[in-house]
């Protein structure tokens, strides 16, 4: 086991991807000369060259779009976008391009292209930098989506994204990048599992990325007064592997989804629907969520705690589900 | 009558094989597309359809100009295209009446023609969404030591989206091999350029990012091949990309929904007296290249063709309902 950041992580990955494969390169705003906004591509341009460690102009249509063209053309490009607000500004290039190519071509035009951005709040930079849009990736045919919330995850997922034929959508949330995690000498090539990140028996909290931590915080609250929480990562936010969450509500019961979306439309919402579908019969409470409140994030501290799931807010559905109060 | 240029003139600078090529591919797509319209009106053909009818010289001259590794990337009025690079009626038929023999399966239909065995990369409907695509085409093949032109056709409409601002700024700041080929013709669906451009010399804005630029009448077969080979070997040879504006006009409405009531009909007919057909046939004529039989025979060999095709797209079959999503995504575990 070796102990690193997630930050430290990301960069392994990206080292060990440009120096497998020659067809791996790396493009986005400050990636190269500035060592990337979080820092994640720090040294790379040195070691690899301006080639494949591209600095881009402010065009996240056309670097986006560009990526899109490479990987058309026998690159395998790895994208990155500085955040998944700015991310809106190529939403051409990702939905009506990328994730269509294959389909709409009959077969014929793959796009093995995988785009990173950072998403998420909590580091008071208000509501330009800090909003979370991966529930409307993820519910878009043709890409897959992948949200790490663990080091090993981000050490581990960009290689086998890469070697997906199929554009790659990877959210980090920035309050992880500083997280320090033990990772395993073994790599995993999963890209298409949830995980049993703490097992449970009484209430399942079913979460990703950003919220994972605060989600097993929140666990160990509860396991303080005797409620035996279980956490699933969903690690993958499309396709969903509902065999594993579905498998997690069945023995619980119950089901707390945290997950830092706004409600509306939330990616949570749509697990508990699937969960509603296939499981209904077998909860003894009905499905919570724990969501963004529907306000744009705010900069002061208090109220941008306030907007955000917290481990109390999730205690605090966890034990309604239960029947208890303090 | 509204004052339009005069018809294109003057002697024909190719050999008659070569010059009988052009006006072939040109009567081909022009028969095609009237056709088409003919199995619209049958109800054979849905949706969108964009014809190119007068805009054929365009990209039967630039296309001439390329060669068959080049890539292409194109809009939604890309029959023509299609055509001149080398991409089977039947098939480009049989995707208009959306059949599984069709070129993109029946997925795209007349707006997404696709062919990587001749590097068509669609057919593109958004405006402006085939510009940074070109750009990355063009990128990989730089850094693949790869020698080749992506050639990208957009629309004046265009150049007023980000895509093609961005688009420009990056293929020149990276010196990359793109040919970008600016299919002026005049209306941006029902808005003419004097409504939408504060500069409506498109080369002007072109030129702002350090891109050599060039004008070409589009209604002139020879203008626009001998423009376009000039450019595509500035491009061939490392110098990055070039930026060529073909001026032409749409002899029909933008798709069959649009009532053309933006322009005045005298306009249209101004611009027929400069029809890319007519006027290259009459050229060659005066030449002695071509006779009115030999005109009459490569006719009735395009109108034979159109015939196959459509015989072609009327047996094929549907695509199975249960290959709804075939090819959405790699099979699982693929590489």
């Amino acid at each position: 086991m070796t102990r690193m950041s997630y930050r430290d992580a990301m960069r392994q990955a990206h080292r060990e991807a440009l120096a497998a494969d020659p067809r791996v390169f790396l493009m986005g705003e400050d990636v190269g000369l500035y060592g990337g906004t979080y820092a994640v591509t720090k040294g790379l341009l040195d070691e690899f060259g301006p080639q494949r460690v591209r600095d881009t102009p402010l065009s996240e249509l056309a670097f986006v779009g560009a990526g899109v063209g490479a990987a058309l053309g026998g690159m395998r490009p790895i994208v990155e976008v500085m955040t998944v607000n700015f991310s809106l500004l190529a939403l051409d290039a990702i939905v009506n391009t990328a994730a269509l190519y294959r389909h709409m071509s009959g077969g014929q035009f793959p796009v093995p292209l995988v785009i990173r951005m950072a998403t998420g709040a909590g580091r008071q930079v208000a509501a330009q930098h800090s909003h979370s849009f991966e529930n409307w990736y993820a519910s878009i045919p043709g890409i897959r989506v992948l949200a790490p919330g663990t080091v090993a995850d981000a050490r581990d997922m960009l290689v086998p994204a890469l070697a997906h034929p199929d554009p790659v959508v990877i959210f980090e949330h920035a309050q992880l990048y500083n997280m320090e995690g033990e990772v395993p000498e073994e790599r995993s090539a999963d890209i298409r599992s949830a995980a049993v990140r703490r097992p449970g028996s009484m209430v399942s909290l079913v979460t990703y990325g950003g919220s994972l931590p605060k989600t097993l915080e929140a666990a160990e609250a509860l396991a303080a007064e005797g409620i035996d929480a279980e956490v699933v990562d969903l690690r993958v936010l499309r396709p969903l592997d509902m065999d594993t969450v579905l498998a997690s509500a069945r023995k619980c019961r119950r089901v707390v989804v945290v997950d830092e979306t706004w409600r509306s439309g939330s990616l949570a919402a749509e697990v508990m629907a699937r969960i509603a579908e296939s499981a209904f019969y077998d909860l003894d409470a009905p499905l919570a969520r724990v969501c963004t409140e529907e306000v744009p994030i705010p900069y002061a501290k208090h109220l941008e705690d306030a907007a955000l799931p917290q481990p109390a807010k999730i205690v605090a559905a966890a034990r309604t589900l239960l029947g208890r109060s303090r | 009558m509204i004052a339009v240029a005069p018809p294109p003139s003057g002697p024909v600078p190719y050999a008659k094989d070569q010059a009988l090529a052009l006006l072939r591919d040109m009567v081909r797509i022009r028969r095609f597309e009237e056709k088409c319209a003919e199995m619209y009106g049958a109800g054979k053909i849905r949706g969108f359809l964009h014809l190119y009818i007068g805009e054929e010289a365009v990209a039967v001259g630039a296309l001439h100009a390329l060669r068959p590794e080049d890539n292409i990337v194109a809009t939604y009025r890309e029959h023509g295209h299609a055509l001149v690079r080398g991409v089977p009626m039947d098939s480009i038929m049989a995707e208009m009446y959306g059949k599984r023999e069709g070129c993109s399966r029946g997925r795209g239909g007349s707006m997404h023609l696709f062919d990587a065995k001749t590097r068509l990369y669609g057919g593109n409907a958004i405006v402006g969404g085939g510009l940074p695509i070109s750009v990355g085409l063009a990128l990989a093949d730089a850094m693949q030591g790869v020698s080749r032109v992506t050639a990208c056709f957009f629309g004046e409409g265009a150049m007023a989206e980000g895509a093609f601002h961005e688009s420009m700024n990056l293929a020149a700041l990276w010196k990359l091999p793109v040919l970008f080929c600016c299919e002026n013709n005049l209306y941006a669906m029902g808005t003419a350029l004097a409504r939408s451009e504060s500069q409506t010399d498109l080369c002007v804005k072109a030129a702002s990012y350090g891109v050599p630029t060039l004008r070409a009448d589009g209604q002139d077969v020879v203008a626009v091949r001998e423009a376009a080979l000039g450019a595509q070997e500035h491009v061939r040879s490392g110098h990055g990309p070039f930026f060529v504006e073909f001026q032409t006009y749409r002899y029909r409405a933008h798709s069959m929904f649009d009532p053309d009531l933006y322009r005045d009909k005298g306009e249209v007919e101004a611009w027929k007296t400069r029809g890319p057909l007519h006027t290259f046939t009459a050229r060659l004529k005066a030449e002695g290249k071509l006779t009115e039989e030999e005109f009459l025979a490569l006719d009735r060999e395009a109108d034979a063709e159109v015939e196959r095709a459509a015989a072609f797209a009327e047996a094929g079959t549907p695509e199975p309902i249960e290959d709804l999503a075939r090819d959405l995504c790699a099979p699982e575990g693929a590489r």
